[in-house]
């Protein structure tokens, strides 16, 4: 292994764990802030319990992401030098923006709203929380588009004197067609992964005996989750079509890779559900597919032209030519690893359907307040978060293999960015200390999390309601405290 | 002062801001277990920074942002050479951010004595890390004529690097004990005091010999100065520490790390990254800039938001004003 293989491994590995605690931060940040409001409106008492029940499990998991976070804004320097010298007059904008509009806002508000139980107002207590939402979504609009750039690079020149690229358009790098079509899509895979993990909590809780007395409070959420999942996932199903069109006119590579097509197909192209064999184009395979699917979903059309990885190889090879100091490709190869691709493409779509069919399951048998007699219902309290949350990796896990083996889509390939002081001892360290602390992280988080909602939603005294007298001089300053 | 100058100043001002911020929160950190004698004590100082830590280490972020966006070839040189070093402070933030919220998730002694260490060591190791980071910085790193450094432990193992992870602690230490003296009644009150009056010494002797190795090494006057301000605020914090005035004892201690770190930066300039091979390897702040477009357009950013992240951030202190005791620890959840 060289520094190129440990640098790579670490961005993937560090990347995808990060994002395990992202999309239930943006999304659950979002439900909180709607339980609490709707508490404010109706005075429910059950709203408070679940507004500060599901608080608690998005501060567990906040923990987690915005540490993990930090590690993300340091390796650019420390791995990937190179990288961040070149890109850094283009790349680096949007980061400082994250941080100046996105991270102060929400670590800010965050702390205001932990502590600031019964001493805010009711209203500025919620608005703190709706505040970290629109931090959480900034933060999102933010890196997407520092990524769309990676996959689609505009608005920018190669500056003839240093050999870096240079921002010419800033308005081109934030509408970045890419961008356009992979916010929605992540932001409401998002909405989706929280809303089955509230609907995953509250139905294991609404299944247990022992909570008979609060089912219909379960129940609400149970039904607020469900409904969620199912919007949003017919809006990621709709974001990710249109995602899918972009990606066919400006990264076709990609495209092909999904599939797995070699060979160019000049109209109604099938769609491969499952393969078994091997994916290099070389030997027969068997394969369950939908005749003219890949078409569709490339083009909008059954008819559509689809190119074929040999076909884009040749055209990138007479465009690009061929790497002579390439050591980590084949010179001239520009095809990512196709199993990968094929795989992560048909999980990410798979999951997240099966996430939102299970909340239509979900939605059906709670359908006019039933509470479901059976425990049949518990495999979906714990099906349905994971499958969101595995969705979203393998999304991801696809949209940066398929850009392979460029860093910047035409521009710079992986290798080349990688830190050339590095040694391969500190970059093998560095991936060992993080794997082993992430690895106890994993464990202590999700521990915490299944114990708290094994517990149920505590009894909540409205931190609001006059304090009882109190034998000493003066009641407590904090209502909370860790 | 053109928009370059005016970056690297933006870049000096969010790691004086983080470092007076954050810097009495890793201090906190760090007197936990000599300030709390049991668990009620510990959590109340944690409970004096829970609410703002979180918003004090965004400071960083925004600075190494900063650093990314104006000056690529100064973020991507630093944070590769010096590598091991950032490593280590990075994964020790990440464990302390744990900390907090994990502690009080169980309520069990040995899990809080497992988290009040990671408190610890995540306050002393980034306190240190930079402080070593800075003034290796300012010493020089070996980049070549290829604008290219090799990453190298040893290079932060130096009496000057040590001397600034020393600083730094001590700082935090004297800081963070100043913040407690502010923020808390009873005898951890009285305790903070005690230590304050041991710290400030102590980190004003290292400010003073920081100031002698400046001086000695050919930096410009400018530097010199910051760091007498340092030591005129840290002997001014000790007396006022004496006659309990804790708001001026605090104010003292925020000026003295702000001028401490302002003075790495007054080091640096016109550099950012000086080169110990051969002084005309040194990376510039023009050399490394980036566009005048670039920097206009985080200009625009940074002049509307900055303010307003001040604005908020203010509030939140104004909000959590109120000093906090023993009596204020709800029980255990």
């Amino acid at each position: 292994m060289d520094v190129v293989d440990i640098a790579r491994l670490q961005f993937g590995a560090v990347t995808v764990f990060h994002f395990l605690f992202v999309p239930l931060t943006i999304g659950l940040s979002g439900v909180v802030a709607g339980f609490e409001t709707w508490w404010i409106l109706t005075r429910r008492p059950e709203l408070l319990r679940l507004t500060r029940f599901l608080g608690t499990l998005l501060l567990i998991n906040v923990a987690v992401g915005v540490v993990t976070g930090i590690v993300q804004e340091f390796q650019f320097g420390m791995n990937w030098s190179a990288y961040s010298t070149f890109v850094g007059d283009v790349f680096g904008a949007p980061l400082a923006l994250e941080a100046l509009l996105a991270f102060f806002l929400e670590s800010t508000f965050l702390g205001l709203w932990i502590f600031g139980w019964g001493r805010l107002p009711r209203t500025v207590h919620v608005g703190c929380m709706w505040v970290v939402h629109v931090g959480t979504l900034a933060s999102a609009w933010f890196i997407l588009s520092a990524n769309s750039w990676m996959q689609n690079p505009v608005g920018y020149r190669i500056d003839e004197a240093t050999g870096r690229a240079v921002l010419t358009d800033f308005g081109a790098v934030m509408l970045n067609p890419v961008q356009l079509v992979t916010f929605p899509h992540v932001v409401l895979a998002s909405y989706l992964t929280a809303g089955a993990f509230v609907t995953g909590v509250g139905t294991w809780l609404l299944t247990r005996e022992r909570f008979r007395a609060d089912r219909r409070m379960y129940l609400t959420a149970v039904r607020v989750g469900a409904a969620v999942t199912l919007v949003a996932g017919l809006g990621v199903a709709l974001s990710g079509d249109a995602q899918g069109k972009v990606m066919t006119e400006v990264q076709p590579m990609k495209m092909a890779a999904a599939e797995g097509l070699y060979e160019s197909r000049d109209g109604c192209a099938p769609f491969s559900v499952l393969t078994v064999g091997s994916l290099d184009g070389e030997r027969e395979r068997w394969s369950v597919t939908v005749p003219c699917l890949l078409s569709f979903l490339a083009t909008g059309s059954f008819d559509g032209t689809v190119r074929g990885i040999d076909d884009l190889r040749a055209e990138y090879r007479s465009t690009y030519g061929s790497d002579p100091t390439s050591t980590a490709y084949q010179p001239g190869d520009y095809v990512p690893t196709i199993p990968v691709t094929y795989w992560a493409f048909r999980l990410m779509i798979g999951l997240g359907m099966a996430a939102a069919a299970g909340s239509v399951v979900v939605l059906w048998a709670t359908r006019r307040g039933r509470v479901p007699s059976t425990r049949w219902l518990a495999p979906f309290a714990v099906g349905l978060p994971v499958a969101a949350v595995a969705g979203s990796s393998f999304g991801w896990i696809f949209t940066e293999v398929g850009r392979q083996p460029w860093a910047v889509f035409g521009v710079m390939t992986t290798e080349h960015g990688v830190s050339p002081g590095v040694d391969v001892t500190s970059a093998a360290i560095s991936l060992g200390a993080l794997v082993t602390v992430y690895a106890v992280l994993a464990v202590v988080e999700t521990t915490l999390i299944i114990r708290t909602v094994r517990a149920g939603a505590p009894a909540a005294d409205d931190p609001y309601a006059s304090p009882p007298d109190d034998p000493q001089d003066r009641a407590p300053v904090l209502t909370f405290a860790y | 002062m053109d928009l370059t100058t005016g970056w690297f100043v933006a870049v000096a001002v969010l790691w004086v801001g983080y470092l007076a911020l954050e810097g009495f929160d890793f201090g906190v950190g760090m007197l936990l277990p000599v300030l709390g004698r049991d668990d009620t004590d510990r959590r109340v100082l944690i409970n004096t920074i829970g609410p703002v830590w979180d918003g004090n280490e965004v400071w960083m972020i925004a600075a190494i942002g900063a650093m990314f966006a104006a000056f690529p070839g100064w973020y991507a040189t630093v944070l590769s050479t010096l590598y091991l070093p950032v490593l280590c402070i990075v994964l020790a933030l990440v464990v302390r951010g744990v900390a907090f919220e994990f502690r009080h998730r169980h309520d069990d002694r040995r899990w809080h004595a497992l988290w009040d260490g990671a408190i610890v060591v995540g306050s002393v190791v980034p306190a240190a890390g930079w402080g070593a980071v800075l003034a290796t910085l300012v010493a020089g790193l070996p980049v070549d004529a290829s604008g290219v450094a090799r990453a190298s432990v040893g290079l932060v193992l130096t009496p000057a690097s040590l001397l600034g992870a020393a600083v730094t602690v001590l700082m935090c230490v004297a800081h963070g004990a100043a913040f407690v003296g502010l923020k808390t009644s009873g005898h951890i009150r009285t305790r903070a005091r005690g230590v304050a009056l041991v710290a400030l010494p102590a980190a004003a002797f290292c400010v003073v010999t920081a100031a002698w190795v400046l001086l000695a090494s050919g930096h410009g006057l400018a530097s010199v100065t910051s760091l007498l301000v340092s030591v005129l605020a840290l002997v001014a914090a000790t007396a006022t520490v004496r006659r309990g005035r804790e708001v001026r004892a605090f104010a003292a201690t925020s000026l003295a790390t702000a001028s401490t770190v302002a003075a790495v930066f007054l080091a640096l300039f016109p550099d950012v990254v000086p080169s110990t091979l051969d002084p005309a390897w040194s990376l510039t702040v023009d050399g490394t800039a980036s566009s005048p477009y670039t920097l206009t357009i985080i200009t625009w950013a940074a002049v509307v938001l900055l303010p307003a992240v001040v604005a908020y951030q203010a509030w939140t202190y104004w909000v959590f004003r109120q000093r906090i005791g023993r009596h204020d620890i709800p029980a255990a959840h």
